[in-house]
């Protein structure tokens, strides 16, 4: 199987605190991996270093076995066209409708003309059930509704992977389902997804892999099989039955 | 009585402070144009500049708010001709000109400055997780949103600008009230003139209310504040 992509060795430091220590990890074509961890555990900050939002202090992010050389735009650039990124509080752009917060990048960075990019727009606002919200503006909108532009934004720009940080995390739990739908197709239809997330079930139904961060490092990594199984003596096991007592139901 | 002789009006006050508005106008116009870009490039630099860009633009806007624009304008025209090594002449519509660009486009990075500031961070992190270029997403994201933030300081900014464009008549530039004050010194009838001059710039700062109000309800998007109606 081909790596998609590559994590090796990153670590951030912030003044004399290690965010992230020495983490690595492999994504294959399929793969839909989880990062499960009390906040704090550096689950952000390690997406965020996949695509270089935060430039790791040491450690190398390698894209179809190419190494990325992070000193030159092009190449930071040509990994985040093929890396996209879904953020726990949508991030669209305020001043544009629905329809041109995706046709932006399209237009400027895939250099797309005007109707190609409206084209693509709508067909990806179709997947996510929007097309007829394409006119509105963000403070329209409702979170749901923000987070799945946001989805068809990434989409849109055909990327290999996709990162999701806490996408359901600032949804109303009545919203949290339909953005969760839309995850799910795509996850079934095999886009691969390295995903933060506290969503149990999606967890136990859909994740290849799940990776439990603590202290800037990954603690346990195993199947949600193995890691979730009834009575493992794992970490993970722990904080996911406290998150469900939280929420008052049986894990 | 002497207020009401309508021909005094006509035939002699308004024509010539016709003309002075016009020269008004032909300071205010540039002067908000240029300044109002300079204004905004001032304030690009001092939010996303390299530290040296930030110093030196932080520098030169406190330099212009910190002086008096009398004492700046009188610099520019009376001061510039006796500079030791080169020596500058501006006539004295362009001494007046670059003082007002100078001081709008410092007052109004102000307010472009505070308006980038309040932008939501996590836009600018979105547009790079596209691929974007720094260039790229100030210029197609920030920017426009700052601009309509920006609106009511900036408009505010220009309303100063119309009234202290009355400041050129002291580099001899003869505006509305250069005029005003000619007339009076001929006539010696002040009251008159000056409360007609008055209206003028009553009338030009309404003028330039209405065209701002007009300007944000045509730039109005949700989420950006509600636009006057």
């Amino acid at each position: 199987m081909t790596t998609l992509l590559s994590v090796k060795n990153i670590s951030v430091t912030l003044g004399n605190r290690k965010i992230l220590d020495n983490v690595s990890l492999d994504m294959h074509a399929g793969d839909l991996k989880v990062l499960i961890g009390p906040s704090g555990a550096g689950k952000s900050t390690l997406l965020q270093c996949i695509n270089h939002l935060i430039t790791p202090d040491e450690g190398e992010i390698h894209l179809e076995g190419k190494k990325i050389n992070t000193q030159s735009n092009a190449e930071l650039c040509h990994l985040r066209q093929n890396v996209g990124m879904i953020f726990q509080d949508f991030n669209l752009f305020d001043h544009l409708t629905a329809l041109d917060n995706i046709c932006l990048a399209l237009v400027k960075v895939r250099k797309l003309s005007k109707d190609e990019a409206q084209k693509r727009a709508r067909k990806e606002l179709d997947r996510v059930g929007l097309s007829n919200r394409a006119g509105l503006y963000p403070a329209q909108l409702s979170g749901g509704q923000k987070q799945r532009v946001a989805i068809a934004r990434a989409l849109a720009m055909q990327p290999k992977i996709l990162l999701l940080d806490e996408p359901t995390s600032a949804l109303d739990p009545e919203l949290v389902g339909e953005v969760m739908n839309v995850i799910q197709d795509l996850a079934k239809g095999g886009m691969p997804m390295i995903m933060a997330t506290h969503q149990m079930d999606f967890v136990r139904s859909l994740a290849t892999e799940v990776l439990f961060m603590e202290h800037g490092t990954i603690i346990e990594q195993d199947t949600p099989k193995v890691l979730l199984a009834d009575g493992a003596k794992t970490r993970t096991l722990d904080f996911c039955s406290k998150l469900n007592n939280l929420k008052g139901c049986e894990l | 009585m002497e207020l009401l002789d309508l021909a005094f009006y006509t035939e002699r006050v308004i024509p010539k402070l016709n003309e002075g508005l016009i020269e008004s106008l032909w300071l205010i116009i540039p002067a908000s144009l240029i300044g109002g870009s300079f204004g905004v490039l001032m304030g690009v630099l001092r939010v996303f500049g390299t530290k040296w860009i930030k110093k030196i633009a932080d520098t030169f806007v406190a330099v212009i708010r910190g002086v008096p624009l009398t004492i700046q304008l009188m610099i520019l025209y009376f001061g510039l001709p006796y500079l030791p090594f080169v020596k500058i002449f501006l006539t004295p519509y362009q001494a007046a000109l670059i003082g007002f660009i100078f001081c709008t486009g410092a007052y109004q990075s102000e307010y472009i400055r505070g308006a980038l500031l309040s932008i939501k961070q996590g836009q600018i992190k979105a547009g790079q997780a596209l691929g974007m270029t720094k260039l790229q997403i100030i210029w197609s994201v920030i920017i426009p949103q700052a601009f309509r933030k920006a609106i009511p300081g900036c408009g505010n900014e220009i309303i100063y600008l119309i009234k202290y464009s009355s400041l050129a008549y002291i580099v001899t530039h003869i505006e509305l009230t250069g005029e005003a004050k000619i007339l009076v010194s001929r006539t010696f009838r002040p009251t008159e003139i000056y409360l007609l001059a008055g209206c003028y710039y009553l009338f030009l700062v309404t003028l330039a209310t209405w065209i701002l109000h007009a300007l944000e309800r045509k730039l109005y998007i949700p989420g950006f504040g509600k636009a006057n109606s």
